[in-house]
């Protein structure tokens, strides 16, 4: 599946909330149409890990490099890498103000200039592929939380990314929508979109993750295939760790 | 009380001049102010600090010792504030063309210090947008101009529209300063021109000048009150 040089590559990432030193040393390479799943106790840093690959979170020491290209600082440079890099939240962050279609086409129009009415063909196109085309003219608040969140997601992909973060995009969903998100989000990785995937949903680790990262105390304590990883962890965090979640 | 009557003109006539430097005081507060908040609010530390510098200078000083320094400063540096006598401007607002420059100075004054106030309400409702939707709008890589003219502000106005209208209340009333900083013919000087000239009894004079204040102020407060009731039913 991995081809050719890594898309993503943190190397010796550090980053401090005051004293808290929530990464710890992270170097991870993330090959293109990986799929790479994230797990951990809460607290263990892999939010944060997400959010530094497109630097909503800024890093202490260390070097981040997308494509081949070492992360801007702020200004146009660093937008533009973002709008290369899709990123879905746990809260939805739908424009409240926005319907769902105007959701999706803003990036297109206002940062790629694209002309409004292919903005807004294409966008169709994707509610179609996650499933929300006839919510299109609805704001976001009129949708139930499993909508939103693939409203989301297809807000991301009008972008046409490289890759995809996904910091729990499931933590806030009842849980009978949280199958609809998931079955989206499988699609897109056997579709090959490289994808970094935080998340507690064991099961998508499983069938849909190339590899699976553990990460505890801001370290990044294990990194192996999932089936590997499940079966046999290495270090007894992570044994504490399935054990706990496994059992119910 | 027959003050009222006699004098009418007198009172109509301040009260005009009244609206006049409160209308250009909140056209100029509410431009520079919004300036000041987007200093506030930017990214890069230097224009923070300028914002930030700015709201305490003139959030934490009188207004009166804002309103010598235009006066007695200015001029002193040399300025007569001839760069508001802009052209069209001064056919409405006469006093923007005069050569007694008081006008213009006072006028200087209350927009530097209204907009340190307006800067705090328009940065007020900025933080009451939830932090995830700048987020969302910096990660599909829309610059921090983008964010805040598509995402934050349209959402923002309807949390600062209250307490924004607060401070034109307030910037109003205090207009009231302006007379005894060389402007002639507003409503306070007016009062003090009747009084002491003219010999007339304080307490009357008071009360229509009273009048005029509120024929701007009430009205205004009771838009607000209609905004916020409106709000709350969306909500």
């Amino acid at each position: 599946m991995t081809t050719g040089e890594p898309l993503i590559v943190l190397d010796s990432v550090n980053k401090w909330f005051g004293p808290l030193h929530v990464l710890d040393d992270v170097s991870l390479s993330v090959g293109r149409g990986e799929v790479v799943v994230v797990i951990g106790p809460s607290g263990s840093g892999k939010s944060t890990l997400c959010r530094t690959i497109n630097r909503l979170e800024p890093i202490n020491s260390g070097t981040i490099t997308f494509d081949g290209q070492a992360l801007p600082a702020e200004g146009k440079a660093l937008a533009k890498l973002r709008s290369e890099v899709g990123m879905v939240f746990q809260s939805f962050n739908l424009f409240a103000h926005k319907t769902i279609l105007e959701n999706v086409t803003l990036g297109p129009v206002k940062v790629r200039k694209e002309k409004p009415a292919a903005a807004r063909e294409r966008a169709m196109t994707l509610l179609d592929r996650v499933g929300i085309a006839n919510q299109a003219d609805k704001f976001p608040a009129q949708l139930s939380g499993g909508q939103q969140q693939r409203a989301a997601i297809a807000r991301a992909l009008a972008m046409q990314p490289k890759a995809m973060l996904f910091d729990e995009p499931t933590s806030a969903l009842d849980p009978e929508m949280v199958g609809e998100v998931l079955d989206v989000m499988t699609s897109l990785a056997s579709d090959g979109m490289t994808m970094v995937v935080v998340t507690h949903e064991m099961g998508f680790a499983r069938h849909a993750a190339n590899r699976v990262i553990f990460m505890a105390d801001g370290q990044l304590v294990e990194d192996a295939p999932p089936a590997e990883f499940f079966a046999n962890p290495r270090s007894e965090r992570a044994k504490d760790f399935l054990s706990k979640i496994l059992t119910h | 009380m027959s003050v009222l009557i006699d004098k009418f003109d007198v009172f109509a006539g301040g009260f005009w001049l009244t609206l006049q430097i409160c209308v250009l005081a909140a056209i100029g507060a509410l431009i520079l102010g919004a300036i000041v908040a987007v200093l506030r609010i930017s990214p890069v530390p230097p224009l923070r600090a300028v914002g930030t510098a700015y709201v305490n200078i003139f959030r934490n000083m009188p207004l009166t010792v804002v309103m010598f320094f235009a006066a007695f400063g200015l001029p002193a540096l040399g300025s007569n504030a001839d760069f508001l006598r802009i052209p069209g401007m001064d056919a409405v607002f006469t006093r923007l063309g005069t050569d007694l420059p008081y006008f213009r100075f006072a006028l200087i004054a209350l927009v530097l210090y209204t907009a340190a106030f307006v800067c705090e309400a328009l940065r007020s409702g900025v933080n009451a947008v939830p932090a995830g939707q700048a987020e969302a709008a910096r990660s599909l890589g829309l610059t921090f101009g983008q964010n805040l003219r598509y995402v934050v502000l349209p959402q923002s106005w309807k949390a600062s529209i209250v307490p924004l209208g607060s401070v034109i209340i307030a910037m109003i009333k205090n207009s009231a300063l302006v007379g005894f900083f060389g402007v002639v013919g507003d409503l306070s000087q007016t009062a003090d021109q009747l009084t002491s000239a003219e010999g007339y009894a304080f307490i009357p004079v008071a009360i229509g000048i009273s009048i005029g204040y509120l024929i701007m102020t009430v009205p205004l407060g009771a838009l607000l009150d209609r905004i916020e009731k409106r709000q709350a039913v969306a909500r």
